[in-house]
C-alpha cells in the first residue's frame, strides 16, 4: 500500500499496464513530452517511448478514430480526450463506431478502447473547462461508463478498464485529482465493474453520488449523523454497468432517496436512477425521491459555487428528504 | 518545418519575409529591428503614414500594458485566469487596422485586442475580465472570452477551431444581403488540425466566399510543435489544397500584416474568393497561467524567441529612423497604463453577478425544471445548514 492522490493512481495504472503489455499504448494532445496538462500521463513517454505515447495532432475525432482503428488489430489504445467539454467532435467516432462494432460485426470486432478525460467543474474552467454529461455517454448502448472517487479505485477501475475488451470511457473527477488522497494497493489492483461501494452505511436515507459529488456528499452525511440522522452513501462508481442491486437494497432498507449530480437534472444520470427505484422499490418509498445536482444551464464562471451541489445543498435536501411523509 | 515556403505567391513586402522556423529564424537574442526604411513606410503606408505608425505603436502598446498588468494580478490571485497575446500584437494591431467597419471578427484564443481596437470599451473588458456584474455575459465565460456585437467581434468558445466555419455561414450572409464587409477567421496552427477547419476551407472554396482566413502560426499548440502538427512544410499552403491563395507573413511585423491582410481584404471584397493567411509569429508567455514550457521546450527558446518581439522589433525601429521619440513613446505608454488601471479599479470592486443572472440567457423562456430550480432558489441555497 500506498498512500496516493488521485491522479497518481490514474497515472500508476498507466505505468503498470504499460509494462505488463506491450499492446496497450496511450495517445492524447500534449501527453507525451508535457505529461499531460494535468499530468496524467508523467513519465510514461521517457519510460515507454515515442512509439507507444503518441502526442497528437489537435483532433478529437482523430484521437478516438485512430484508437479504433488501432483495436481492430488487436492493440489496447488508452485515449486521452484533454477535457470532457473537448469530446463532441469525436462523439460520432464514439457513438457510431466505437459503441457500435461488436454488435455490428457479431462479435468479430470488439473495440478494445479507453478514453480517459478529466471531467467536472469546481476549478474555475467556465463553460468549457467543466462540464459533466457523462449520460450522453451512459445512454449509449455499447459503451462502459466509469468514474471513480478515490485513489485506489482510480487505479483499480482503470486497471480494469484496460484489459476489459468492451470500450469504455474513463471519467476523471479533476477537481479532485490532488485532494482526494488514501492508500492504493501497490501490485495489480483490479476493482471489478458494476460494484458500487458502500461509503458509509446508514439506516434513514440513502444518498447516492459518483465522481467529485462523493467528498461533498459524504461531508453533508458526517454533518447530519451530529443531528441524528443517518444517511447511507453509495458511490456508484461504474454507471454503465450499473449495480441495480446496490441501489434497489439501499433503499429497500432506508425507504428515501437522495441523487447528486453535477451535470444538469433534466435527463441526467438520475433520472434514470430515479425511475429505476420508481420501478423496483416504489412499496419501500416513504418520501419523494429528491435530486441535487447542476443547474439546467450551461456552467457558469464566476457563480460555479452555486451552481455546483454543495454540501449545504445536498445537506439540506437530505434533511427535507428524512422528515417529508 | 524545414525550408523557404513553397507555396507563397503573396509574399511579404519590402524584405520582411516569413521566417521559416520558430528557433533558427533569428540568429541571436538581440531584437531584430522592423527592416524598412523611412521611405518605404511612406510607399507602404501612405501620406498619412506617421499618423499610422502612432496608431500601430499604441495599438500594440495597449496590448502589452494590459498583459503585464493581468498578469500580475493572475499571480497574485485577484483574477483566476488571464489568456496573454503578448508577442501577438503586430498580427492583431495590423489586422484590426486592415479591417472595414463593417467586417466580422470570428476570434481564435488571442484577438481580444482587435475587439478593443474595434470599439469594444476597456472597463467593459475588465469587468468581462472580473466576470462581475457588469459583464456583458455576467462572468459566464472565463476570462478572455469577450463578446463584443457593437465591434462585430463574435462570442467564442473555448473550443479549438469551430468559429472558422461560422466565418464561413458568416460570409455567406454578407453576400446575400449584398454587403461589403468581410469575414475573418482567426486560429492558431493548431487549430488547422481541426475538423472545422477543413469544413471551413472547403466550404469557402466550394461557394468563394469573402472570408479571410488568419492563422496565427505562434508555433506552439500547448507543447505540440509545427512539426508534430502537420507534415506540411507551411500552414499556408494548404489553402492551394482548397482551391485559393495562401500565403505567409511575418507577424511580428505589423507593417508586413497590415500591408499583407490589407492587400488580401481588398481581393476577397472584390469577390475574388477567399484567402488565407499565415502570420508567423512567437509565442512569448507560456500557453496560460497553468502551463510549464520548462517541460517541452528546447533550453533557450523563448530568449531566442524574444529576438521577434513585434514591440521590441518595432520600437528598435523608430529608434534607428528617428521616429516618435523615446519621450512621446513614454508618455503614450504612461497614459496607456493610467487607462488600464483606472478600468482594473473600476471593475475590480463590483460585485459578482447577481444570482438571479444564473437562470437568465439560457433559453428566452425558461423551460421546466429551470423555472422551478429559480423558484426554489432561497429554499435550496438559503438558511442554516444543518
Ligand atoms: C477542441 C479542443 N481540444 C483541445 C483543447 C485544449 N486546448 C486549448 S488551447 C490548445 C492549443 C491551441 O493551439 P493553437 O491553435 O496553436 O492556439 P494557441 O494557443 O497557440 O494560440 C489546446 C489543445 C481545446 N480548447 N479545444
Ligand atoms: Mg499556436
Amino acid at each position: 500500500m500506498t498512500e496516493l492522490t488521485l491522479i497518481q493512481g490514474v497515472n500508476q495504472a498507466l505505468h503498470q499496464a504499460m509494462k505488463k503489455d506491450p499492446d496497450v499504448l496511450c495517445l492524447g494532445e500534449d501527453i507525451g513530452v508535457n505529461g499531460g496538462v494535468f499530468r496524467a500521463t508523467d513519465g510514461l513517454q521517457k519510460e515507454f517511448g515515442e512509439q507507444r505515447v503518441l502526442d497528437t495532432p489537435l483532433n478529437e475525432s482523430g484521437i478516438v478514430g485512430m484508437a479504433v482503428g488501432m483495436a481492430l488489430y488487436g492493440l489496447k489504445p488508452v485515449a486521452e480526450i484533454q477535457f470532457l467539454d473537448f469530446i463532441y467532435p469525436a462523439f460520432d467516432q464514439i457513438v457510431s463506431e466505437l459503441a457500435k462494432l461488436r454488435y455490428r460485426s457479431g462479435g468479430q470486432f470488439p473495440a478494445h478502447v479507453v478514453i480517459r478525460t478529466p471531467y467536472g467543474g469546481g476549478i474555475r474552467g467556465g463553460l468549457y473547462h467543466s462540464q459533466s454529461t457523462e449520460q450522453l455517454f451512459a445512454s449509449t448502448p455499447g459503451l462502459k461508463v466509469v468514474i471513480p472517487s478515490t485513489p485506489a479505485d482510480a487505479k483499480g477501475l482503470l486497471l480494469t478498464a484496460i484489459f476489459d475488451e468492451d470500450p469504455v470511457l474513463f471519467m476523471e473527477p479533476k477537481r479532485i485529482y490532488r485532494t482526494a488522497t488514501g492508500e492504493v494497493p501497490d501490485g495489480d489492483h483490479r476493482v471489478p465493474f458494476g460494484k458500487a461501494r458502500i461509503v458509509r452505511e446508514g439506516t434513514d436515507v440513502s444518498v447516492f453520488a459518483y465522481g467529485a459529488m462523493v467528498p461533498t456528499a459524504f461531508q453533508a452525511c458526517q454533518v447530519l449523523e451530529k443531528t441524528g440522522i443517518h444517511a447511507e452513501l453509495i458511490d456508484l462508481r461504474t454507471l454503465v454497468p450499473l449495480d441495480i442491486d446496490a441501489v434497489v437494497r439501499s433503499v429497500e432498507k432506508t425507504g428515501r432517496a437522495v441523487i447528486v449530480h453535477e451535470a444538469p437534472k433534466f435527463c441526467g444520470f438520475g433520472a434514470e436512477l430515479a425511475a429505476i427505484l420508481a420501478e423496483k422499490a416504489l412499496y419501500s418509498l416513504k418520501a419523494p425521491i429528491a435530486r441535487v445536482t447542476g443547474y439546467d444551464t450551461p456552467f457558469p464562471y464566476t457563480l460555479e459555487n452555486l451552481y455546483l451541489p454543495s454540501v449545504d445543498r445536498i445537506g439540506r435536501a437530505i434533511q427535507r428528504t428524512v422528515t417529508a411523509g | 518545418m524545414s525550408g523557404v515556403p513553397p507555396s507563397s505567391p503573396a509574399r511579404p513586402p519590402a524584405g520582411s519575409a516569413a521566417p521559416a522556423n520558430a528557433v533558427e529564424a533569428a540568429a541571436g537574442t538581440a531584437v531584430v529591428p522592423l527592416p524598412y526604411s523611412s521611405k518605404q513606410l511612406q510607399e507602404l503606408l501612405g501620406s498619412s503614414w506617421e499618423a499610422r505608425l502612432k496608431e500601430m505603436y499604441r495599438g500594440m502598446l495597449l496590448g502589452r500594458v494590459l498583459d503585464t498588468r493581468m498578469l500580475g494580478l493572475q499571480r497574485q490571485g485577484r483574477v483566476a485566469f488571464y489568456g496573454p497575446a503578448t508577442g501577438q500584437e503586430a498580427t492583431s494591431v495590423g489586422a484590426a487596422l486592415a479591417m472595414a467597419e463593417g467586417d466580422w471578427v470570428l476570434p481564435g484564443l488571442r484577438e481580444q485586442l482587435i475587439a478593443l481596437m474595434r470599439g469594444l470599451d476597456l472597463t467593459l473588458y475588465l469587468h468581462h475580465l472580473f466576470g462581475n456584474d457588469l459583464d456583458t455575459a455576467r462572468g459566464r465565460q472565463m476570462p478572455c472570452h469577450p463578446s463584443a456585437k457593437e465591434a462585430r467581434y463574435v462570442s467564442m468558445s473555448s473550443n479549438i477551431g469551430t468559429q472558422i466555419i461560422h466565418a464561413v455561414g458568416l460570409a455567406y450572409a454578407l453576400r446575400y444581403k449584398r454587403e461589403t464587409g468581410v469575414s475573418w477567421a482567426f486560429f492558431g496552427d493548431g487549430a488547422t488540425s481541426s475538423n472545422d477547419f477543413h469544413s471551413g476551407m472547403n466550404f469557402a472554396g466550394v461557394w468563394k466566399l469573402p472570408v479571410l482566413f488568419v492563422c496565427t502560426n505562434n508555433q506552439w499548440a500547448i507543447s505540440i510543435p509545427n512539426e508534430k502538427q502537420t507534415a506540411s512544410a507551411t500552414f499556408a499552403e494548404k489553402a492551394q489544397a482548397y482551391g485559393f491563395e495562401g500565403s505567409r507573413v511575418d507577424g511580428t511585423d505589423v507593417v508586413a500584416v497590415y500591408h499583407a491582410l490589407r492587400e488580401a481584404r481588398e481581393a476577397l471584397a472584390s469577390g475574388k474568393g477567399p484567402r488565407m493567411v499565415e502570420c508567423v509569429l512567437y509565442r512569448l508567455t507560456p500557453h496560460s497561467s497553468s502551463d510549464d514550457p520548462s517541460r517541452y521546450q528546447p533550453k533557450g527558446w523563448m530568449d531566442r524567441a524574444k529576438a521577434h518581439d513585434p514591440l521590441g522589433r518595432f520600437e528598435a525601429m523608430l529608434d534607428k529612423l528617428g521616429l516618435l521619440p523615446a519621450a512621446e513613446r513614454e508618455a503614450i505608454r504612461a497614459e496607456l497604463d493610467a487607462k488600464v488601471r483606472a478600468a482594473i479599479q473600476e471593475a475590480e470592486v463590483m460585485p459578482p453577478p447577481r444570482f438571479e443572472s444564473l437562470f437568465e440567457d439560457t433559453l428566452r423562456t425558461p423551460a421546466w425544471p429551470l423555472t422551478e430550480e429559480r423558484d426554489s432558489f432561497d429554499k435550496e441555497q438559503g438558511g442554516n445548514f444543518p
